[in-house]
């Protein structure tokens, strides 16, 4: 049979997140995503120069809606950011992704000096490179990221979420701070090619964005998003330079919450054991998300974590 | 779609000037404008009236290698001229142009294997232009045998059906046409197809509307090149718009501004 190899004219650009001493940041290590210049793990056609990251998921608040079984893996340290980004830093993640829900304004609201000081607490904790998330209301985050971007200068994190209507903000403190920006639009690829021409017309480097098309659990809209991250890609390998950034996808926060990772036995007694059958979501979710081409993957259960880092290195095995 | 920019040629009066007092920064500037519209490729050509077309050809590419290594279209009659241009102008030039006549391509085949370059070749013999698509085709397959004799890949062949302005030979445009959709069925892989696209609208009252419609119609029909004006604005909209309904682009509001960004 003829071996059909293609040759694209375009690559992903490759994004550094995190700063060591030398750069004027205090990390003991830089983490880098994208580059590949072929579809996912196709050593034979093309170079992945990386191989896809994972980042684990720190909240600054209990999240209380997680499931037993979740929770039960951070128990100690769920009241603890700073303890809970060390624990995960321990747990093997290559960068810690912290999600400030505690200035939600129908929650806790904390104001932007109190979430800016969490941001500093673990970065003292940990020596990983972090990612930097609102608590997803625009109008609160857009009054906060200037502080969080500040408060994390010189550490080139990755902050988000620009969305269309905070992207100028967001920009803006991207650049102040020097980190790079997550882009995210409502599973659309025209709007996610339109998100980041807007974010690089204020001047912002477009290799230093990274996409969120948008992430779906298993059996709740996966396809959707893996057809747009592939379409997504192809229009990478095709050399549209707007289309060309790192794809993140959101595997954790999509498993835990849907009902099959939640109903337990009792209720379901049809689906199995609750406590495997979530890991398992999560790791089908992940295994998915690696092949339709995500370059970053934020999970949560260290099992589930476990699993697909030995996962990623089968597949990057030449 | 690969663009070949026009401008630069001695046919131009500012050009002309520019050969003539050894002015390169006029040069550099029709170079740059051109590029930064969106040329991919910039077509040279010392004009008619040129004396000495060796010297100032050197003299024209040397120039364009000050602010740029962008691929040249060395665009002469002369054999000399021709492979002087491609020896200087490095890998991935292109020869503008041979056509189906044997004596040329014989001629001009050989450099194109020599400097590596792309080869556009025109659909007409000594006898002229054909007005049908079934000859020009006939004309077409003959050029594929000659690259193959001579060992140039027909990936680097760029068929150029000719057209002639619309007042003078209408029935051509359809034929041109029906010429650029069945190239691709002469061989595999196919030559590519590309177009001296203002020759259509010589003579016309509105040559700018009478070029874009054709290009609009001529990429439906699977145009792969065109040696054009980009400083056309419209001309290039037109372009992008056409190669985005035909689904080359992905679509977002700002698709003109986001074509060819880098």
């Amino acid at each position: 049979m003829e071996h059909v190899i293609e040759k694209w004219p375009g690559n992903v650009y490759e994004l550094t997140i995190g700063a060591t001493k030398e750069d004027g940041g205090t990390r003991s290590r830089k983490v880098k995503a994208g580059g590949i210049n072929t579809l996912p793990f196709l050593h034979f056609e093309g170079l992945t120069p990386n191989q896809p990251l994972i980042a684990m998921e720190v909240w600054d608040i209990e999240p209380s809606e997680w499931p037993e079984n979740l929770k039960n893996e951070f128990n100690e340290v769920l009241n603890n950011a700073a303890q809970w980004a060390k624990k995960c830093e321990d747990l093997g993640a290559d960068l810690i992704c912290l999600r400030l829900l505690s200035a939600d304004p129908d929650g806790k609201n904390a104001s932007a000096t109190e979430v800016a000081r969490t941001v500093k607490d673990v970065l003292s904790a940990t020596s990983i490179p972090l990612m930097i998330l609102g608590c997803g209301n625009n109008e609160k985050d857009s009054s906060i990221i200037m502080d969080i971007s500040q408060i994390a200068k010189g550490e080139n994190c990755l902050i988000g979420m620009a969305v269309k209507e905070n992207f100028k903000t967001f920009t803006a403190a991207a650049q102040a701070g020097g980190h790079s920006l997550i882009a995210e639009t409502p599973l659309d690829i025209n709007l996610e090619k339109q998100l980041n021409i807007l974010i690089s017309d204020m001047g912002f480097g477009s290799d230093r964005i990274v996409i969120h098309p948008s992430t779906g659990g298993v059996g709740y809209g996966f396809e959707y998003c893996y057809t747009i991250i592939e379409r997504t890609r192809l229009a990478s390998l095709s050399n549209d330079k707007m289309m060309s950034q790192p794809i993140i996808t959101f595997v954790g926060q999509e498993t835990w919450k849907i009902k099959e990772c939640k109903a337990d036995e009792t209720e379901k007694p049809e689906w199995g054991s609750l406590k495997e059958r979530g890991v398992l979501w999560e790791i089908a979710t992940a295994s998915g998300y690696l092949q339709a081409g995500s370059d970053i993957l934020v999970m949560n259960h260290p099992k589930a974590v476990n699993e697909i880092k030995n996962h990623i290195n089968k597949l990057m095995e030449k | 779609m690969l663009i070949i920019g026009e401008k630069i040629n001695g046919m131009f009066k500012n050009v002309k000037e520019a050969i003539q007092s050894k002015n390169k920064s006029i040069i550099h500037e029709i170079a740059k404008k051109q590029l930064d519209a969106g040329a991919n490729v910039l077509d040279v050509n010392v004009g008619p009236a040129s004396v000495e077309p060796l010297k100032d050809m050197e003299w024209l590419i040397h120039s364009i290698r000050e602010i740029s290594n962008a691929p040249l279209a060395i665009d002469t009659t002369k054999r000399d001229v021709m492979e002087l241009g491609l020896s200087i102008a490095g890998p991935d030039s292109f020869i503008n142009s041979a056509s189906g006549q044997k004596e040329k391509l014989d001629m001009l085949l050989p450099l194109a294997k020599k400097y590596k370059s792309k080869v556009i070749a025109l659909t007409m013999t000594k006898s002229g232009v054909p007005a049908n698509a079934e000859s020009r085709l006939e004309i077409a397959a003959n050029i594929v045998a000659s690259c193959m004799e001579h060992e140039v890949e027909v990936e680097n062949l760029y068929i150029d059906a000719v057209i002639l302005p619309v007042n003078v030979a209408q029935e051509h445009a359809n034929a041109v046409l029906e010429t650029i959709r069945q190239c691709k069925l002469i061989c595999d892989p196919a030559p590519k197809t590309i177009l001296g696209l203002s020759n259509v609208s010589q003579g016309t009252i509105d040559r700018p509307l009478v070029d874009r419609t054709f290009l609009a119609m001529a990429l439906a029909a699977g145009l792969d090149a065109a040696i054009l004006n980009p400083l056309d604005k419209e001309l290039m909209n037109v372009m992008i718009t056409a190669e985005l309904l035909l689904g080359k682009n992905i679509y977002c509001d700002s698709y003109l501004e986001a074509y060819g960004k880098k």
